[in-house]
């Protein structure tokens, strides 16, 4: 045991109260419930998330410039939106395993959306891009102190677009649009079909398909979110929240007063805190294995080391 | 105040944006100047304007090397600083006057623009065009303390400026490219984001979660490259945030 959970003021099991964000949501709804409350409280003004390419084909002016054919149909390829209504964070609820790159939109949500306190969800990555933003604000004048929420969610590894196609079309043999959802657990990549049929796929299958700057990643609880959460350590339809900071412990203790979550001490569930260890164990001495491969990879020759 | 640190400010080719950046600290610049910053030179914001001997000496714009003058304070201010920071993408990198090709009035023959590293050594980068008012900030937050502090906050103040001396040493040149050199051919790419949102010029798009530049709208600024979280990073200083943030905000209070 040592640092791979990252500092923390608390860490339960938890699960939104509101049936319908359940029914969107890919685990416990954590995020959508959080942001939601947050917006009706005035803690955010509104919320960076991923949202379908469809809804950002039929609302340009919520979206990530992109210039890619948006008449062109991409079912769970995400692009980064920002959002100010319950209704459109719900719509954005559910994980896309592939690239969004909500950072994105960091600055420009306080430019031409208009917002004082923004709100952010990403990868335990993009919550380094953050707080690197705000040590080191050097294209983000005025930004840092506008980051009001930012809500991480529990990373592995995540994958190009083109490499979900390939896992879901071809190694699961189903229609990217006939796919309900997808998640990574148990040892499994699982993909549902909205006709109710399930796929499973070993994880030796879908390694190589990862993206190549997953692998020098070296967090995979988001330790430095103000509040972080995923579906490892709790029960189906459970999640396990880490509140981290003085504003995460703050909104989640408003919201906890305020009804938002059902809670279980993340001692009493199964698998608990041993497997999120574990696995962020075995994420951190992977990746930091590849790091140092990666000092001695050509013949007198590094590969470019980020961490300083 | 004696203990206070000296700082100049040297304006070479440089818009003046980094100098209006530097002041819109508002209540925060009077607050250093109060406390920590004894500015003992600089055009616009002190009466004083010749170089003189500093702790800490910022450059804004790059240096004309056709102009006589220019290359000469940007000397003097060599000589007469211990630290110098080259402050912006103009004297980082030269930036928009790398595509200076002469011909301006009243000056026509002043034409070749090099980042001030071309010239002296420097010390530290605040790279961005224009840099932002908490970036120019925290390093003057963070000079004071390396200077002035305590050896707890010595240690911090030098972690926390090692990234931008490493800058420094780098190198004098930047680019959208980079992102695709430095980062996404090192197969370090994450697609954050962080470097769309930072370029000044919008040069920058993801396609597919990986950013895809306009180079010919890119001004070679290097914000894209310094604050992707791929290209340097501390876990030392960075998983601090809150604490450091937290201490720079009570400093200027
Ligand atoms: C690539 C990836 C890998 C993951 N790996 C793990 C893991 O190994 N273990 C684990 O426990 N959990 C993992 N998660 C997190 C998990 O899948 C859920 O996202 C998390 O538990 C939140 O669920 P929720 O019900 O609280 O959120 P919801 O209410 O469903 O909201 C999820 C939020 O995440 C946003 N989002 C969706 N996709 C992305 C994306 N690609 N990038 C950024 N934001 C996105 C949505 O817009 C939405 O706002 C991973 C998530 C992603 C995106
Ligand atoms: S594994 Fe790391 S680098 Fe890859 S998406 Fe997850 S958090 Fe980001
Ligand atoms: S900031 Fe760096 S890691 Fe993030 S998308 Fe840009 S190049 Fe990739
Ligand atoms: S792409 Fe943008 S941020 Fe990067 S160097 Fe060019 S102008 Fe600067």
């Amino acid at each position: 045991m040592g640092a791979e959970l990252g500092n923390y003021k608390s860490c339960v099991s938890a699960r939104s109260t509101d049936k319908e964000i359940l029914r969107h949501a890919q685990d416990g709804g954590i995020v959508t419930q959080l942001f939601g409350f947050a917006l009706d409280e005035g803690i955010i003004d509104g919320a960076i998330v991923a949202a379908t390419k469809e809804f950002a084909h039929k609302h340009p002016e919520k979206a990530m410039m992109d210039n890619s054919n948006m008449e062109f149909h991409e079912p769970w390829r995400p692009i980064p939106v920002v959002v100010t209504t319950k209704a459109d964070m719900l719509a954005a609820a559910g994980t896309k395993y592939n690239i969004s790159p909500n950072v994105s939109l960091i600055k420009e949500a306080t430019r031409s959306f208009g917002l004082d306190k923004v709100g952010i969800v990403g990868t335990p990555c993009q919550m380094q891009a953050v707080r690197k933003g705000q040590l080191y604000p050097i294209g983000l004048r005025d930004v840092g102190s506008s980051i009001a929420l930012a809500v991480g969610i529990f990373c592995m590894e995540n994958f190009p677009y083109q490499s979900i196609i390939q896992l879901v079309e071809d190694h699961a043999a189903m229609k990217m649009e006939s796919v309900r959802k997808m998640e990574i657990g148990k040892g499994k990549f699982w993909v549902y079909g909205k006709r109710g049929q399930v796929v499973q796929l070993p994880l030796k299958v879908t390694h190589k398909y990862e993206q190549p700057g997953c692998h020098v990643c070296l967090d995979y609880v988001a330790n430095l979110a103000d509040v972080s959460t995923g579906s490892v350590g709790s029960p189906d339809g459970w999640s396990t929240v880490f509140v981290r900071s003085k504003i995460g412990d703050s909104v989640w203790g408003k919201a906890m007063a305020a009804g938002c979550f059902e809670t279980q001490p993340i001692e009493k569930v199964k698998p608990g805190l041993e497997l999120v260890t574990k696995l962020a164990n075995e994420k951190i001495t992977k990746n930091k294995k590849t790091l140092e491969e990666r000092a001695t990879f050509g013949v007198g020759k590094a590969l470019r080391n980020p961490y300083i | 105040m004696a203990d206070k640190i000296t700082v100049g400010y040297t304006h070479l080719s440089g818009c003046t944006g980094c100098t209006v950046a530097l002041a819109d600290n508002y209540a925060g610049l009077l607050t250093l100047l109060d406390k920590y910053v004894d500015l003992k030179y600089m055009p616009t914001l002190a009466d004083a304007r010749h170089i003189q001997k500093v702790d800490v000496s910022f450059v804004e714009g790059s240096c004309c090397i056709n102009d006589k003058l220019a290359v000469e304070e940007l000397k003097e201010t060599r000589e007469k600083s211990a630290v110098v920071v080259a402050l912006g993408g103009c004297a980082c990198y030269g930036n928009i006057t790398r595509f200076s090709r002469g011909g301006q009035q009243n000056q026509p023959a002043h034409e070749a623009y090099l980042p001030i590293g071309d010239v002296i050594k420097v010390d530290v980068y605040i790279p961005g065009c224009a840099p932002t008012p908490q970036m120019i900030r925290n390093v003057a937050v963070m000079a004071y303390l390396l200077l002035k502090g305590t050896k707890e906050q010595k240690d911090l103040a030098t972690a926390f400026l090692k990234p931008l001396m490493m800058a420094a040493q780098k190198g004098t040149t930047a680019c959208f490219c980079d992102l695709m050199t430095e980062v996404i051919n090192q197969g370090l790419c994450m697609g954050c984001g962080s470097c769309a949102a930072a370029c000044p010029v919008r040069a920058i798009t993801h396609e597919y979660g990986k950013p895809q530049g306009v180079r010919d709208l890119c001004i070679k600024c290097g914000a894209c490259y310094n604050q992707c979280p791929r290209s340097w990073f501390s876990f030392d200083v960075v998983s601090n945030y809150e604490a450091i943030n937290e201490a720079i905000m009570a400093a200027l209070q």
